[in-house]
């Protein structure tokens, strides 16, 4: 077997058995791909716990975590690897299963072609629709779905055209999406017999067109992104001091001492275009331009490189040049913006709803981010766009986003390394979303931030003090209006210029719109940080009495803060202690079923994990943990 | 525009991985085994930060029983490339006198190496760690991420691995959790040697076939490389020609039969090759589901 000449990253998905990592295992046993000794393995397990009756069970070679080949079924995706004489291939084998569906979404992300299973006995389902439409918006433009378990229909081509057009009205629906037209094909197959995988079968004499492997064969060659827009994301910056010497002779050490200058590269991988010596460039965001004076690929100088190369450039002048910028031609720069209308893939178990915030993060680096609203969610069923006000785990919808600063960016369906994105939960670091970048939102330009003739800083010197908010959580009945009032007493007391926010002052006027649905709850905190920020920037010290259950929102009220100034109290007082107290006799008719989402009793309250101060009001007084506070206060600077 | 050959290709992704790791960490290092896939791994970090020397160290974890020529190699190259190496070797497992004779594989892989991988981890707080590994190896590696998130015992929870979407790996953690970063995840022995190949690679001798000492244990050729080897009674070490298509410790890794005495010979010999590579690699049978296991208690 000579040498590939290319590469193709393909996935397998569909539904959950029908049928992927057989079809997967068949074709590399069927292409000359297994040793022997892995066969040997899969004979004696196929007799021992196959699933294919005395035949090979060839999914076993695919499957291999111990709970996967326990319950016969993917959990993660696996990639394989085998070669024809034409082409090396990397596949993706993903989970059919509903709940690894952003596994699926891992595997199709970097692969320019999909083989969706469709079970010949079932037909289309909700799960192939599913994985069919993440494979168009993540912008596959070649589908091949292979109807599968023809053996179990006695090959008969009625059955066949059935699916067949099942799987030709979805590919139309798709339309709409970026499925070019005549970008699928159908195939009748059978995984566990290998009938027209890489021969035509003569038990289906009916059938004339392309094999599996001739699709595979047939399709062009990823090479990139060659003709788009030049677009190199600067990954690493590599600093040396100017030396005639190679890095070997210790030139690390005069890195240290500084001599002679130093020598910088941005090295990246070319995202899209190419690029030549002597190209003029921008370097965004910053926006200034420059020239190119050297590229090199790994250690060896080239006078032009392109997409998929990792290379390293060097630039006419110094500048101050950092990971996550953007090197563009000057003549065809990207859009920048902090205002998009997106899709997203939502992976996370708790349901996404706007208000929320995360960190967004795309090859040009990563910002603080809100999720403004929610404009729909596509239905399956009828690849339509229906109203929405949350996304569910694996739902996919449309959504606006704002970001704390602008990045570079281009569409997903022009540039798919410079347009999509990931979303990560602060607290957790999980991945919670995936997301293609629709456009921008112009109404970012119309929103210009007013230049301040008179800033914070001098408000707050004004007044003589350092701007906070002290922001107060717990449950109902821990205490948080009692010591919020001593607490401002006190202050006052001192000379301090302060503002109290509580229920009683924000529910009845600013938030009377507002119910107490999870939802509802959030946008009520966003509301509250949002005034709390005002009233520091007018230079006071802010107090808040709230419950503010969730962590991402109190999270979100200390990022639009400057760092410092958001003083988080937790009253931990016991939940006992707080139900004996029930001031407002709210607890009796919690229990009694008569409020629903009340926090503690059937709503969840997620204590924070680090705050400045935690105090049980069990334990202490009002007017000791009052004591407590201004003393951290004015251990932090802040309050004084 | 012409496009890259596969090798190419891959090449070109590797480097991306190991820069983004580095542009991530705060202590990143390189797990340098010593065999093909570091070597190759190795060559491409030159690359991917020349002229810069690779910003981190290399670290070995020496069970004390590996073979005499990976020693002096891996000496040899540190020297030659001017690079910090950080050798560690489990000391509790020394005092105990555990070796592979007289505690068994298993035990004595969770001791030396997975331990002894732990300590040298956790001494140095290193948050992203290379390691030569691919998923063509062994089926649980064939489900692993290239950057694949470890909590702080060092632990890989197979259910629950992140999404890894695009190029954008979410590399976000808290103080004491870490990553372990596969450059090699794509690449299939065959792609190793051809890459090799068109390098000039530097790799250790016993990769080549020429006649070395070994004894036939359940089928499998084991080199006697010193005298701590326990020949049973009569047992005489018989010269053979092999060579190693991967290297471990060396009562742990048989040798096949084989004449390739060049690069050329072995991408030759694998491209008619009918046996997989890991076939030799006695550790990875020990129990069922072996790897996996291994790779949840930290083993790379």
């Amino acid at each position: 077997m000579a040498a590939a000449s290319d590469l193709l990253r393909f996935l397998a998905c569909g539904s959950v058995d029908d049928g992927k990592s057989t079809l997967i295992g068949h074709l590399i046993e069927l292409t000359g791909n297994l040793p022997d000794d892995q066969r040997r393995t899969l004979e004696e397990e196929s007799s021992r716990i196959g699933t294919a009756g005395g035949k090979l069970d060839f999914s076993l070679l695919m499957d291999g975590l111990m709970a996967e080949r326990e319950q016969g079924i993917t959990i993660d995706v696996a990639h394989r690897y085998f070669e024809t004489g034409r082409r090396k291939f990397i596949v993706a084998d993903t989970p059919g299963h509903e709940s690894y569906t952003r596994n699926m979404a891992t595997g199709a992300s970097n692969c320019s072609a999909a083989l969706i299973l469709v079970d010949a006995t079932l037909g289309v389902l909700p799960q192939t629709r599913r994985h069919a439409l993440i494979c168009v918006l993540m912008g596959i433009k070649n589908l091949l779905f292979a109807v599968n378990k023809m053996d179990r229909l006695d090959w008969d081509q009625k059955e066949f055209r059935r699916v067949e057009a099942q799987c030709g009205q979805l590919a139309t629906a798709l339309e709409t999406f970026g499925l070019p037209s005549g970008g699928s094909t159908v195939t009748p197959i059978s995984a566990l017999d290998g009938d027209n995988l890489v021969t035509l079968s003569d038990r289906m004499p009916w059938y004339q067109g392309v094999t599996v492997l001739d699709w595979l064969h047939g399709l062009e060659p990823a090479a990139g992104l060659p003709h788009q827009e030049f677009r190199l994301p600067v990954q690493y910056v590599i600093k040396v001091a100017r030396s005639g010497a190679g890095w070997q002779q210790g030139v690390s050490d005069k890195v240290k001492h500084g001599a002679g200058g130093t020598f910088r590269a941005y090295a990246g991988t070319i995202s899209s275009g190419s690029v030549q010596r002597g190209d003029q460039v921008a370097v965004l965001p910053a926006g200034f331009t420059t020239e190119v004076t050297g590229i090199r690929i790994g250690d060896h100088p080239v006078e032009r490189a392109s997409a998929g190369m990792a290379v390293s450039l060097t630039l006419k002048g110094e500048h101050d040049v950092v990971r996550g910028d953007c090197i563009a031609f000057a003549g065809g720069r990207p859009e920048i913006a902090n205002l998009f209308k997106v899709r997203l893939v939502w992976m996370h178990e708790e349901a996404l709803f706007s208000g929320r915030s995360y960190v967004f993060r795309s090859v040009f680096g990563q910002a603080s981010a809100q999720v403004t609203s929610i404009r729909s969610r596509i239905d399956l069923e009828s690849c339509l766009r229906l109203s929405a006000d949350r996304l569910e785990l694996n739902d996919i919808g449309e959504a606006d986003i704002s970001l704390a600063r602008s990045l570079p960016f281009d569409p997903y369906q022009d540039n798919r390394e410079t347009g999509a994105f990931i979303l990560v939960d602060r607290v957790t670091n999980a991945t919670v979303a995936c997301g293609m970048i629709l456009h921008r939102l112009r109404r970012s330009e119309n929103v210009h931030w007013h230049h301040e003739e008179v800033g914070r800083v001098e408000r707050a010197a004004l007044k003589g003090q350092r701007p906070c908010v002290v922001w107060l959580t717990g449950l109902s009945g821990s205490g948080k209006s009692t010591i919020a009032n001593l607490l401002e007493r006190a202050l006052v007391g001192q000379g301090r210029h302060t503002m109290l926010l509580d229920g009683d002052n924000v529910r009845h006027g600013l938030n009377k719109d507002l119910g107490f649905t999870e939802a509802a709850r959030i946008e009520n905190i966003r509301r509250i940080g949002e005034v709390a920020k005002l009233m520091t920037d007018a230079g006071l010290i802010v107090i808040t009495a709230f419950i503010s259950p969730f962590r991402a929102e109190r999270e979100m009220v200390r990022q639009l803060l400057p760092e410092g100034e958001f003083i988080e109290v937790h009253l931990s007082t016991a939940l006992e202690v707080c139900e004996s107290r029930d001031p407002k006799g709210l607890y009796q008719k919690a229990r009694q079923g008569l409020i629903p989402n009340f926090t503690g009793i059937n709503a969840p309250y997620e204590a924070p994990e680090a705050p400045q101060l935690r105090l049980d009001t069990g334990k202490l007084s009002p007017e000791e943990c009052c004591e407590a506070i201004i003393n951290c206060l004015n251990a932090s600077s802040v309050g004084r | 525009m012409q496009s890259m050959s596969a090798l190419s290709q891959l090449e070109q992704e590797s480097i991306y991985i190991l820069r983004e790791a580095v542009a991530e960490a705060e202590r990143p290092a390189m797990l340098y085994s010593i065999g093909k896939d570091s070597s190759v791994m190795l060559h491409l970090a030159l690359k991917a930060f020349y002229p810069l020397k690779p910003p981190f160290p290399l670290v070995h974890v020496d069970t004390t029983w590996k073979f005499k020529e990976m020693i002096s190699f891996r000496d040899q190259t540190a020297d030659r490339l001017g690079l910090e190496l950080i050798v560690h070797t489990n000391a509790d497992g020394v005092r105990d006198g555990i070796t592979p004779f007289t505690h068994g594989s298993r035990l004595y892989t969770d001791i030396m190496k997975t331990e002894g991988l732990k300590q040298v981890l956790n001494r140095h707080r290193f948050d992203m760690v290379f390691g030569g590994a691919r998923r063509d190896e062994e089926k649980s590696r064939a489900k692993e991420r290239v950057f694949s998130f470890r909590d702080a015992h060092h632990r890989w929870e197979p259910r629950g691995q992140r999404p890894e979407l695009w190029n954008i790996p979410n590399l976000h953690r808290h103080r004491s959790e870490s990553f372990r970063v596969f450059p090699l995840s794509n690449w299939t022995e065959l792609d190793v040697w051809r890459y090799i190949e068109r390098e000039n690679i530097p790799v250790v001798p016993l990769y080549f076939a020429a006649e070395r000492p070994v004894v036939e244990r359940e089928g499998q050729l084991i080199m006697v490389d010193d005298d701590r080897f326990p020949l049973a009674a009569g047992e005489k070490p018989q010269l053979r020609q092999v060579r190693f298509r991967t290297l471990g410790c060396y009562p742990l890794t048989a040798g096949v039969d084989s004449s390739a005495r060049t690069v050329a010979d072995i991408v030759k010999e694998l491209e008619e090759a009918r046996s997989s590579e890991r076939c030799g690699r006695l550790i990875d049978f020990d129990q069922a589901g072996s790897m996996e296991k291994k790779k949840q208690e930290g083993y790379f």
